[in-house]
């Protein structure tokens, strides 16, 4: 989608440029549709390979199959889903690239990212229940993954506030940034603190896995896996994002045009017993001093 | 926005907005006479929560300080940005031409003064409630001082926010606390090293002594001092 050429108009008119609702091209329904089954195969695979080909580990058992989905859903949430927040957020800030395509792209990767915090907590938990004993302990990396799920549900009530579509896209891309600073604390904070939680298993800092063969393998899938189901959901959440906007609009202008017929057959009407050329010449005017009062 | 202004001028508005501030709350008392009684009845209400237990009260205390610095950080700034609520103050402060950078720090600055202000008594509240005492004042002052700045911007970025919303009284504390959770966290271990008070159940975490947390309360205060300075002006225009 093409960003907007003319920005300084935006600070008296709101950008409604490219608001219309376009069909995607042939081809972008086939990547989508490509994504969508690959998605789906990557994460039937994992599932297969992570429950019944890979062995159960010497000391924690079949828990570690957890590791096969632990881990790749926390880097989407942590890392892919807030990277595609916060650099869709700086395009829509700087002038030159702002476009509601940019919003929505933001608003949609949130929103799923979102979801995905959601399953990293759960998961850990479930897996820090037999582990350490525990459902919660406040490790600093639990801790930290809490509150930026709590700064991701503040990003979304603030998209809910009932506000017009320019300054929703303007708070919501200052707040995106602000929250995503957050992100490096996350990152950071398993070197601050002393902690209970594992230490990165394949994104050490020298990329040599500590864990072989098969269950590697399992494990490089599940996170390709994930990202697809990612990248898939946004491109469906951002199609849906974008019809909400039409339908918004189209709802805009059916009531526009609802109240203008409503005016001009209410002036239609008290003029019946009248000439009836009067009756149309002041049913055609109705609309158009509406329409300039209105817009 | 046209760029005519030059540097000294950002610092001239920020003094000017901030003395604005200023001198609002010292003919309305709003923060002397609502949010600092606010803050105290925040410690007795933990002193009444966790028991007279003074052992207790003196290990939670440096946390509790700063829950209630929190706490009242929030009142302050929704207090700030209420000021320019009604009659179009915010316009009237668009249109005046000011910097918004220069606006930013100059909020930024008041509410910083006030809850600088408000740090000091609830800080003596501490001492006398609780009964801790004070190993190193400076390391106290200090903690302070660099965690002050980095809530003041914080808040001034969220209170912009959210200002102009129909639910911001509910809407900011929801933005703002998990924000500044690293504040409550590097503030409360400063002060437990500056207090002298025992780690509680902290573990091991106080291998470093005071120094790390000051850096994280100095690397707050930098980045969302600079956030404020570099976006203000879009949310300005949100309004």
């Amino acid at each position: 989608m093409s960003g907007m050429p003319d920005v300084t108009a935006g600070e008296t008119q709101p950008a409604m440029g490219d608001r219309g609702l376009r069909p995607w091209s042939e081809r972008t329904v086939w990547v989508v549709r490509i994504l969508g089954i690959a998605s789906l195969v990557g994460v039937a695979a994992t599932v297969w390979l992570g429950l019944w080909v890979t062995p159960p580990d010497r000391v924690q058992g079949n828990l570690v199959r957890l590791v096969y989905v632990h881990p790749a859903v926390a880097w989407i949430a942590l890392y892919v889903a807030f990277g595609t927040v916060g650099v869709a957020s700086v395009l829509w800030l700087w002038p030159r690239t702002r476009s509601s395509f940019f919003d929505r792209l933001a608003a949609s990767a949130m929103e799923i990212g979102t979801v995905f915090t959601g399953l990293t907590l759960v998961t850990g938990s479930i897996w820090g229940k037999p582990t350490w004993g525990v459902w919660w302990a406040w490790d600093a990396r639990l801790t930290s993954t809490a509150l930026l799920f709590v700064l991701q549900l503040g990003y979304l009530a603030l998209r809910r506030v009932p506000s017009d579509p320019e300054s929703r896209a303007r708070r919501s891309a200052v707040a995106a940034l602000v929250a995503a600073l957050d992100v490096p604390i996350v990152h950071f904070s398993v070197l601050w603190w002393r902690t209970l939680h594992q230490k990165a298993t394949v994104l050490t800092p020298t990329l040599s896995p500590k864990i072989h063969g098969i269950m590697a393998w399992t494990l490089l899938l599940g996170f390709v896996a994930f990202t697809l189901v990612f990248f898939w959901m946004l491109a469906v959440r951002m199609r849906s994002a974008s019809i909400e906007d039409y339908l918004d609009d189209e709802g805009m202008d059916a009531a526009l045009e609802e109240r203008w017929a409503e005016g001009s057959s209410i002036a239609a009407e008290s003029e019946e017993p009248a000439a009836a050329p009067v009756g149309t010449l002041v049913g055609a005017g109705m609309p158009a001093t509406v329409k300039g009062g209105e817009l | 926005m046209p760029t005519m202004t030059t540097e000294p001028s950002v610092w001239r508005d920020a003094w000017v907005v901030s003395a604005k501030d200023l001198r609002i709350e010292m003919r309305s008392r709003v923060v002397m006479n609502q949010v600092l009684p606010f803050g105290l009845l925040v410690l007795v209400l933990f002193a009444l929560a966790l028991g007279p237990g003074r052992q207790t009260l003196i290990g939670a205390a440096p946390g509790l300080f700063w829950v209630a610095v929190l706490f009242s950080s929030v009142l302050a700034v929704q207090r700030s940005f209420s000021l320019e609520s009604s009659d179009g103050a915010r316009d009237g402060l668009r249109l005046a031409g000011l910097d918004p950078a220069g606006v930013f720090l100059g909020k930024a600055g008041a509410v910083a003064a006030q809850l600088g202000a408000l740090e000091v008594v609830l800080g003596a509240g501490v001492v006398v409630l609780y009964g801790a005492d004070v190993r190193s004042l400076l390391g106290l002052v200090a903690a302070c001082l660099v965690a002050t700045v980095g809530l003041a911007a914080a808040g001034t970025i969220y209170g912009a926010l959210a200002a102009g919303l129909r639910v911001r009284e509910t809407l900011l504390p929801f933005l703002l606390l998990p924000v500044v959770a690293p504040v409550l966290l590097a503030g409360t271990r400063a002060w437990q090293a500056a207090l002298g008070s025992p780690p509680g159940a902290a573990g091991g975490a106080s291998t470093g002594g005071g120094d790390p947390w000051m850096g994280v309360l100095v690397v707050f205060a930098l980045v969302y001092v600079s956030l404020g300075v570099l976006l203000y002006g879009y949310l300005e225009e949100a309004a």
